[in-house]
């Protein structure tokens, strides 16, 4: 009887003595799960910066984009029948100077335009004056002349087929394009 | 009529063969080139010679035949008229019916014609055999009663255009005692094909011939003195070249300096152009050879030289230049290089074009915003406008004989070409064709053809 007693401590401290191994075994792999998230963590962080990185860069290209595409759309503008920088064109080719610096492998054209007004012949010669003039001030910035080179298309390319001032004002232009 | 031009040239070798215009002085007129009081060349323009042209007579009654003596005549109404020097009377005032009356001296009743106030009288008759066309052409004075010119032709019926001009060119000699125009054309720019190309017309608009075909932009068409050449600007490559092109044969020379290789002209008598390159930096005229090397500078001045124009002798040139500040037309003396300003009237003045009897310079000049037709002695008094309140007018060529001027003009809306007497009077459109016509450039008297 008092054996069968004993047996019945035995098992009863041995019974939960195991069950307790066994939850202790439980237990030793309750770490391992923290680990995993902790790495998932590090990983979504990881990827986060990624993201964000590649959001900068993307934002970064979009702004290289965007003075690219700055450089190419925005022209510079001239009086009737003159060929002198106004004060807003020396701004612009301020940019496109420093845009071109940032861009050192990049060669350009330069197109000068004039308005239909007057004679064509005359116009293709002020056309050329008008892209010269840009390129002489690009190179006073410091760019080299052999990336700059000009295109006259007189009045046979006008932007804006109005026959009207704001029209010629538009088509009195030097205009961008890269090589 | 318009397929003739290609049925002669495919008939071109048998055409010299058949001895095509056997222009026979049969009728031996009286030496005409004594009597050039005709016409007043001071200005030939102020009083019109009234001239009665008559139906030619036909032989055969046939329909095609009346029809073809019907188009012949009108067609030497036509050149005629062009000239400005006539006034082209009207056949149903005749008193004469054409059917019944003579065509030679002894028969004409010449009170029938002045009586009507024609002072000249042009009779013809016209004989067709299967492809073959006599025309016999007589020039009376009426009041005089005397022939002034009387010729035969024979030739291809598609030849009839050609035979009429020459008939004409001997009126114009026989009365003015200078040549006519009547075998001269005009190049000049359309956009008709949806580039600028360059088109090449008879002297009166008709059969205008595609001429470029570059399919970019094509501009100032110039021809060598001999009408053999023509040099151009054109974007074939993208940017503006010069290029010299023999009109038949395929060849021809390119000057693709860096910069603009633009506005040509041929030095009188030679095989050399005048242009203007920009490769130094700045646009400078040069003079160059018929192959497009360079001669030697000519202008040397900072700013716009453009568009050189030569006087008849070679020894003078006119140009474009905004050295004052605005764009002026001024003149060079080639030996000495002196340059002397000619233009003082007006903000812009360009596109000078020398008279080929070499004492006046026409030229476009804007006031107000308008650009109108001027035409000024090479001393530079008496400027003159010749165009008025009709939109822009631009681009003054001179025809050979220095009475015409032909120009384009945006006073119908597009870009057109049009033809005046040297005085403005007479100004009339030269050919309707779709889109603009700008840029015309008259050949000179003489052109292969």
């Amino acid at each position: 009887m008092r054996k069968k007693l004993w047996i019945g401590l035995v098992l009863l401290l041995v019974i939960p003595g195991l069950l307790c191994i066994a939850s202790c075994a439980k237990k030793a792999v309750k770490p391992d799960t923290v680990e995993v998230q902790a790495e998932a963590a590090r990983k979504a962080a990881a990827k986060e910066k990624l993201a964000r990185q590649q959001a900068i860069e993307k934002q970064a290209a979009r702004e290289k984009m965007f003075a690219r595409n700055m450089f190419i759309n925005e022209n510079i503008h001239f009086d009737f029948d003159k060929y002198n920088l106004l004060p807003l064109a020396q701004q612009i080719l301020q940019r496109k100077a420093e845009w071109l610096r940032n861009n050192p492998d990049v060669s350009v054209i330069i197109e000068g335009h004039c308005d239909e007004r007057g004679t064509n012949e005359y116009n293709l010669a002020l056309g050329d004056r008008r892209a010269e003039s840009a390129k002489t001030y690009l190179i006073n910035l410091g760019i080299a002349g052999s990336r700059l080179t000009t295109i006259s298309y007189g009045e046979e390319l006008p932007v804006d087929s109005g026959h009207n001032e704001v029209a010629w004002a538009k088509n009195r232009r030097a205009h961008f394009t890269i090589e | 009529m318009v397929d003739m031009n290609l049925n002669r040239l495919r008939a071109w070798p048998a055409y010299i063969v058949f001895l095509v215009m056997t222009a026979s002085f049969l009728i031996c007129p009286a030496l005409c080139w004594s009597e050039y009081d005709y016409v007043d060349i001071n200005n030939p323009f102020l009083r019109k010679i009234p001239i009665a042209i008559p139906l030619f007579k036909t032989m055969a009654k046939s329909r095609s035949e009346k029809r073809l003596s019907e188009k012949a005549s009108d067609l030497l109404s036509e050149t005629l008229e062009f000239t400005g020097y006539f006034k082209m009377l009207d056949r149903d005032a005749f008193l004469v019916d054409p059917e019944k009356f003579n065509i030679t001296a002894l028969n004409i009743n010449f009170q029938n014609w002045t009586s009507i106030g024609a002072e000249l009288l042009i009779t013809g008759s016209l004989l067709v055999k299967k492809d073959i066309i006599d025309i016999e052409l007589r020039l009376y004075d009426t009041f005089k009663s005397k022939l002034l010119v009387g010729k035969r032709y024979r030739g291809w019926i598609n030849d009839q255009r050609k035979m009429i001009r020459r008939f004409c060119n001997d009126v114009i000699f026989c009365l003015t005692g200078k040549r006519g125009i009547f075998d001269s054309k005009i190049a000049f720019i359309s956009t008709g094909s949806g580039n600028k190309e360059i088109y090449i017309c008879e002297f009166d608009g008709y059969n205008p011939i595609q001429k470029t075909h570059n399919n970019n932009i094509t501009l100032s068409p110039a021809w060598s003195c001999d009408g053999k050449w023509i040099a151009y600007t054109a974007y074939k490559k993208g940017r503006p070249d010069l290029y010299i092109e023999h009109l038949e044969e395929k060849r021809g020379f390119v000057v693709k300096k860096k910069g603009v290789n633009i506005t040509p002209a041929w030095v009188p008598g030679k095989f050399a152009l005048a242009a203007t390159l920009s490769f130094s930096g700045d646009p400078e005229i040069y003079m160059l050879t018929g192959t497009g090397k360079i001669i030697k500078k000519l202008t040397n001045k900072w700013g716009i030289d453009v568009s050189p124009s030569w006087s008849p002798d070679g020894k003078k040139m006119a140009f474009v230049s905004n050295r004052s500040g605005t764009p002026q037309i001024y003149i060079m003396d080639i030996a000495s290089g002196n340059v002397k300003r000619l233009t003082f009237q007006g903000r812009y003045n360009t596109s000078p074009s020398w008279s080929p009897n070499g004492d006046k310079i026409a030229y476009c000049g804007a006031e107000d915003g308008e650009f109108n037709i001027y035409i000024i002695s090479v001393d530079g008094n008496d400027p003159l406008q010749l165009t008025f309140n009709e939109g822009d007018n631009e681009s003054p060529s001179w025809s050979p004989d220095g009475n015409l001027i032909a120009f384009s003009s945006s006073r119908e809306g597009p870009c057109r070409i049009y033809v005046m007497s040297a005085y403005g009077t007479d100004q009339r459109s030269l050919l309707a064709l779709p889109g603009e016509q700008t840029n015309p450039r008259w050949s000179p008297g003489i052109v292969s053809n």
